[in-house]
């Protein structure tokens, strides 16, 4: 089975996330990027796979902030190869639409069988990437997967339809997948086996050239949520004195 | 008069989902400022006590397969679509939208926001605000070509314009006939496990997120739960981990709880979480980023680390 894994770079949401000087971007140059945690899950699926069929497996990527770092850990976690797509200007939002269509470049000259990618990004404000990527590639895809299970002409797929029901059906081959969660927590590369991949292993470039994009919503701004006026009563003072306060509010609740 | 909006109702096991009201309602006010019909679509027949009056069309999908498979929504939506040609289609962000919102958009040569918790007509556009970044930003974005499709964050409208009662028009659209040339087929839908801890029920929760950091930490928040009296739960990340039974997990494909007080632990609060806890009554959110987004639906935050706030805790209500 041959699985190529779709993998990006997002801001890490853990950091303060600040709005650019025309106000319809991130600003893209204090933050930290690292790899998008769905795509994470993607990868160690396709792994996982791989143990149990015997697969190949590929990823790719666009070209942004620390991607090297994301692809080196993928070769060191099992990866067979890794293909950097250029041609877009790093610093930038590339949307999904976009993305979608840059991978599809890539695609049209690579056999798979499946293509899995993470279910969603925190920035995917023009849609999911694996629905979009299916119908310009005319494959079968599937979302908010959960399982799969695969043989050589059919992946069988568990999607979560909300609420803890589970959606089992059976798609042709090739086929997309979003995932959502692996079998398993993604694995772990030591560093000694990252740097080991950065000296042995190659990232190989691939040039994508977009004659015509998609259409895309025209953002007007991007602006934090504060500003709408909502929001909290923050509590002051020490742990003993919050916690007592929390009580408070609780039994006045008629709790505890 | 045209179908100027078209609602997809996510019934994929027949029960019909807040949300798909939530859209006929924002469906409504749309298609009147387009002066335009609503029209609702649906995966077979509606009951005769709910055929969703505020549309003035239903589409009914015939000759659908039970169960879900997203090559043969996509191929009968597609039917309904071509057929009704609507200006804008709202769906939710649940499955059938992430999995077919972008796939439509793509097919339809139309534009697609997603995320989307606002949409207003302004002049012949559409205004649509969308969460991006876990609920960290908003955006706002301009919509002046069609077809658009919108996928909605379950929660963002008001759902009592769409519960009018009324009779539309009932168009059905046999698909049945194309569905053998899809590439995929159902196989079964599995039920949710319903064993184990039942977080719906208990007034007060004690909730858990990734800011816990470990397994073994978990159990500092298990303490102060038992100490109150009350369930354990949690969000996506601990589930997944494999640090609590999925039975714990709040949210979108969790459960949706309505407790009198719910206390967050290192929750950030993404959208996905706040669909199954946002309309508890009492929210009292612990988190050390003063910018996350759960300081948005709770009535009380504090930015103290949880590891000095929770033991505290612990030893006040156990005294
Ligand atoms: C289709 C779909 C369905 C989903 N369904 C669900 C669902 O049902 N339920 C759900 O929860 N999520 C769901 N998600 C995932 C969701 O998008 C988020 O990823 C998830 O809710 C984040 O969980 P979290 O807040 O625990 O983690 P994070 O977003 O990582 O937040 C952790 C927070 O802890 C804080 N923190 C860290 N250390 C401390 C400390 N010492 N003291 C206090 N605070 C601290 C941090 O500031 C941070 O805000 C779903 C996603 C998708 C795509
Ligand atoms: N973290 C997860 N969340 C939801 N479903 C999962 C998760 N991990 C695995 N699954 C899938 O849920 C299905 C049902 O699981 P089980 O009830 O253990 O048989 C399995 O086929 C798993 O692939």
């Amino acid at each position: 089975m041959r699985i190529v894994v779709a993998m990006r770079q997002l801001a890490d949401l853990v950091e303060e996330l600040e709005v650019n000087d025309e106000g319809t971007d991130i600003d893209r140059e204090f933050v930290k990027f690292v790899s998008n945690e769905w795509d994470e899950a993607a990868l160690e699926e396709a792994l996982t796979l791989k143990d149990e069929l015997g697969a190949t497996v590929t990823v790719v990527a666009l070209d942004e902030p620390d991607v090297d770092q994301t692809l080196y850990a993928a070769l060191a976690k099992g990866a067979d190869r890794v293909v950097k797509l250029t041609g877009n200007d790093p610093d930038t939002w590339v949307r999904s639409r976009e993305r979608a269509q840059r991978l599809a470049s890539f695609l049209a000259g690579e056999s798979f069988d499946l293509l899995l990618t993470g279910v969603q990004a925190a920035d995917d404000l023009d849609g999911q990437l694996a629905g979009i990527l299916g119908s310009l590639l005319e494959v079968p895809h599937a979302a908010v997967v959960v399982g799969v299970e695969g043989s050589d002409s059919k992946v069988r797929v568990i999607q979560e339809m909300g609420g803890g029901l589970l959606g089992v059906s059976e798609l042709d081959l090739p086929a997309v997948l979003g995932i959502q969660a692996a079998k398993q927590t993604p694995r772990y590369a030591p560093i000694s086996r990252i740097r080991q991949a950065m000296q042995t292993g190659e990232i190989s470039e691939h040039e994508v050239e977009l004659s015509d994009a998609s259409a895309q919503v025209k953002v007007r701004r991007l602006y934090p949520p504060e500003s709408t006026g909502a929001g909290a009563t923050m509590l002051k003072g020490s742990p003993k004195e919050v916690a007592a306060e929390i009580i408070e509010i609780i039994k006045s609740k008629g709790l505890v | 008069m045209s179908v100027d909006v078209l609602v997809i109702a996510e019934a994929v096991a027949g029960e019909v989902p807040d949300v798909t009201y939530e859209l006929l309602g924002k469906g409504r006010e749309l298609s009147d400022g387009f002066s335009g019909e609503l029209a609702l679509v649906l995966a077979g027949e509606p009951s005769p006590q709910n055929l969703f009056g505020a549309a003035d069309v239903l589409y009914s999908m015939s000759g659908m397969e039970a169960g879900y498979c997203a090559p043969q929504w996509e191929m009968s939506l597609g039917e309904v679509i071509r057929s009704a040609h609507p200006k804008v289609v709202l769906v939710s962000t649940g499955t059938v939208g992430i999995d077919l919102a972008g796939a439509l958009a793509t097919q339809f040569d139309g534009v697609l926001a997603s995320y989307v918790i606002d949409a207003v007509m302004e002049g012949g556009s559409l205004v649509v605000t969308s969460q991006l970044y876990g609920g960290k930003l908003l955006s706002e974005v301009e919509i002046d070509s069609f077809p658009a499709v919108l996928s909605v964050v379950p929660g963002s409208f008001a759902s009592d314009v769409g519960r009018v009662v009324g009779e539309p028009r009932r168009e059905v659209i046999d698909v049945g006939g194309s569905l053998s040339s899809a590439k995929g087929i159902a196989i079964e839908l599995r039920e949710p496990d319903s064993s184990g801890v039942d977080i719906t029920a208990a007034p007060l929760l004690v909730s858990v997120g990734r800011g816990i950091g470990s397994k073994e930490n978990v159990e500092l928040v298990a303490e102060l739960a038992e100490a109150m009296k009350a369930p354990l739960s949690a969000s996506r990340p601990v589930i997944d981990q494999g640090w609590l039974p999925k039975p714990h997990q709040v949210g979108k494909s969790g459960k949706k709880v309505k407790p009198t007080v719910y206390l967050a632990f290192g929750i950030s609060g993404a959208p996905e979480h706040l669909e199954g806890m946002r309309s508890a009554d009492v929210i009292i959110a612990c988190n050390t980023d003063a910018k996350a987004p759960i300081f948005e639906v709770a009535h009380y935050g504090t930015t103290l680390d949880l590891f000095d706030l929770v033991p505290e805790l612990t030893d006040q209500v156990g005294g």
